[in-house]
């Protein structure tokens, strides 16, 4: 695999490194209205409804670090995914990029920095236009963004980016569903490489992967930060695999951050009830004929969560407090973060 | 009997081909249960095939294994082992135009393949429970969970319809369904997804079948929701006695539940045997690539072990043991020959490395 040389023409990065992280997110919520139409509740009598996908959520990512966030379905992980690239825009806080705010940034100057973020997502087969050759499908990045001039450049280019990610050059006559779900996970991986991003976002990218291809796309991607020194978001559901990548781990919980530390901190000495539960839960081919000690409940719904804290109603340790008054991220013993009242007294 | 268990062991090396030859690992010794007792289902060089427009695919190819009473054997592979067809094809349910073209399934001693539709309808669910990944297809949304059951309690069991009821609701408090009783007449929109779960799971039970075949039955929900799933799954099953053939990709859900595992490459078996002996030592080189490729929470690795390339199509599949290409200990013969099942001392493996009449190779294969 030969490491990409910048392109002749680049774009000149103007945005000073400033020590500062390359990511910050501060405070970002997003709010849905699902209710019915107006008519309807007109006629019905029925309320708005407004679903908190995400509630206050706050992180930073430093230069050539994986921040995983792992979560079950519904705790807002792919939102949060989605107002970092942009595709969804924050209904209050913000995200900043290098120091710059990726809602306030517009024109030619938002668009230079929107080549630095790229997101790879979950389907390789939902992702990649059926009808589109692979050269095109990687080439467009680069066209968007007017980083090289003339076709015989981009072509080459092409082909140095399929060759980047394991395939050959020759596979960029080919249609998407000429490849296999690893094969075109590593397209996808090309195209989000083409504008030569620093900060990836990764919606779930090998849920879809049977597990010897998973494990060819996550060395392929451990291998890309190496070389590239790219900054991962990575988004999953898996903690095992959030364990093989990740340095620092978010938990999420329906909308918020209910757990951040370094990784290993979060697997040795898990704080929050839910993570607890999280990984007592996995199953894992090292645990042979475990018995477990099954979790109670289900995650409730997030049209009408609990009050307090959001975990009470399976948490072991809730008690009045925990139903009434909501807990904030405060610094935990072993260096994380954990938003729990429990931990916070010391009760467990 | 189709197994005749009381078969001697063969010789260690000698390719034990026949189901019949190794009944020793094949029939479950570790679930406790004596090499001389029968099994409960025998499958026996199953071949299944789907006649297309350019020529036959086989699907299956000579898979043999079976499963005891009682125990839990677990089948793994990849998408398109052929894993979700060998459920399929012991249920009776294969999706026209696949076929069974060979060998042959017996339940409790009885041939069940190539019966009938009506004499199958009557065995799938009053012997064989079936569970399916999506449990909002495997019910029907226009009638109560209580209707469903009801009506599958009372097509297998002769029972009144108020007794029928009862153990409905005695079903479904014992999936551990909060308020069975008000429950019974909600229809499946009105229940989660780890609920509906469980309502299928109570559907697979009602009958008090022998086996239930299980085809990924916690892939659609979250982890903490497959935990109980799981649990419940071994819970009940073992209270019943009932035998689960539990089909998934997901090696950690196997490594927790089954007393066996099968490992399904190619539409064949490529190591069965029992669940510790594959995880902490496979024997057959795809296995040994399976495990090492599985990212894990206890150890930390830089990187995984990867097996570079994917499985081979059903129209493309290799000459010889299909692995071969991806395989980093080949030989000539294994380009040649397709390897049968193997004894290797702790499970069966279909591997040339294993066979002492493969000269000396077979130490390469130990080394692991």
């Amino acid at each position: 695999m030969n490491t990409i040389a910048t392109p002749a023409c680049t774009l000149s990065t103007p945005l000073a490194q400033n020590g500062r992280p390359l990511v910050e997110v501060d405070g970002i919520t997003k709010v849905f209205d699902v209710s019915a139409p107006w008519l309807n509740r007109v006629l019905e009598r029925k309320p708005r409804l407004l679903l908190h996908a995400v509630d206050g959520v706050s992180f930073t990512i430093e230069r050539g670090e994986t921040l995983a966030l792992v979560g079950e379905s519904g705790c807002g992980k792919s939102t949060v995914a989605r107002m970092l690239v942009g595709l969804y825009r924050p209904t209050r806080g913000r995200v900043s990029i290098d120091g710059y705010d990726l809602a306030e940034l517009s024109g030619p100057a938002g668009q230079a920095l929107r080549r630095r973020i790229q997101m790879i997502f979950q389907d390789p087969y939902a992702s990649l236009n059926p009808r589109w050759k692979v050269a095109d499908i990687i080439a467009e990045p680069i066209r968007v963004h007017r980083l090289l001039a003339g076709e015989p450049a981009i072509r080459e280019r092409v082909g140095e980016l399929l060759r980047h990610v394991g395939l050959a050059s020759t596979d960029a006559a080919r249609f998407p569903h000429q490849f296999s779900g690893g094969q075109r996970q590593r397209i996808s991986i090309a195209r989000a490489l083409a504008s030569q991003p620093e900060f990836l976002v990764c919606d779930e990218p090998t849920s879809a992967l049977d597990v010897s291809v998973q494990a060819q796309v996550l060395n392929l991607m451990r291998e890309l930060q190496k070389q590239d020194r790219l900054t991962y978001l990575f988004i999953s559901h898996n903690l095992a695999v959030v364990h093989h990548v990740a340095d620092r781990v978010g938990v999420m919980y329906l909308g918020r951050i209910v757990e951040l530390a370094p990784k290993r901190t979060l697997f040795a000495t898990p704080q929050h009830p839910y993570t607890r539960m999280l990984l007592d839960a996995i199953p894992d081919v090292g645990m042979t004929g475990r018995s477990r000690t099954p979790v109670a409940g289900e995650v409730p719904n997030p049209l009408n969560p609990p009050s307090g804290c959001t975990f009470h109603p399976r948490c072991p340790h809730a008690n009045e407090r925990c139903r009434v008054e909501q807990p904030l991220l405060q610094r935990a013993p072993g260096g994380g973060q954990a938003a729990c009242h429990a931990v916070e007294e010391g009760r467990i | 009997m189709s197994i005749d268990a009381a078969r001697p062991a063969p010789t260690a090396g000698a390719v034990a081909g026949s189901a019949a030859g190794s009944a020793r690992l094949l029939a479950g010794a570790q679930a406790g249960v004596g090499a001389a007792s029968t099994p409960l289902l025998s499958v026996e060089r199953l071949r299944v095939e789907f006649p297309t427009r350019h020529g036959t695919l086989l699907a299956l190819d000579e898979v043999s294994f079976a499963i005891a009473p009682g125990e839990v054997l677990g089948v793994v592979g990849e998408s398109g082992a052929g894993k979700s067809l060998t459920g399929a094809a012991i249920i009776g349910l294969l999706e026209p135009p696949g076929r069974v073209a060979g060998g042959e399934i017996h339940l409790s001693g009885r041939r069940i393949d190539g019966l009938p539709a009506a004499a199958m309808r009557k065995i799938r669910g009053r012997e064989i429970g079936a569970i399916f990944q999506d449990p909002l297809t495997s019910l029907n949304p226009l009638y109560t969970v209580g209707r469903q059951l009801v009506e599958t309690i009372r097509e297998h069991l002769p029972l009144s319809g108020a007794q029928a009821r009862e153990r409905a609701i005695a079903l479904l408090n014992a999936t551990g369904i909060p308020a069975a009783e008000t429950r019974i007449d909600h229809y499946p929109h009105q229940f989660s997804g780890g609920m509906r779960q469980r309502v299928v799971i109570a559907l697979a039970l009602a009958a008090d079948p022998k086996l239930v075949v299980a085809d990924e039955p916690t892939t659609a929900l979250d982890v903490s929701i497959q935990a109980q799933i799981i649990t419940l799954l071994k819970t009940l099953c073992r209270e019943q006695g009932t035998a689960v053939m539990l089909i998934t990709h997901d090696m950690g859900v196997i490594a927790e539940t089954a007393d066996r595992v099968a490992v399904m490459y190619a539409g064949r078996i490529a190591e069965i045997g029992p669940v510790a002996e594959l995880i902490h030592r496979p024997k057959h080189p795809y296995t040994i690539g399976l495990m090492g490729s599985i990212p894990s929470v206890i150890d930390e690795r830089e990187r995984l072990t990867q097996i570079d390339g994917a499985m081979p199509r059903l129209n493309a599949i290799p000459p010889g043991c299909a692995f071969n290409p991806r395989c980093p200990h080949a030989m000539p013969v294994c380009r040649e020959r397709r390897p049968e099942l193997i004894d290797t001392g702790s499970s069966l493996a279909a591997c040339w490395l294993h066979d002492a009449s493969v000269a000396g190779t077979a130490a390469l294969g130990r080394q692991r």
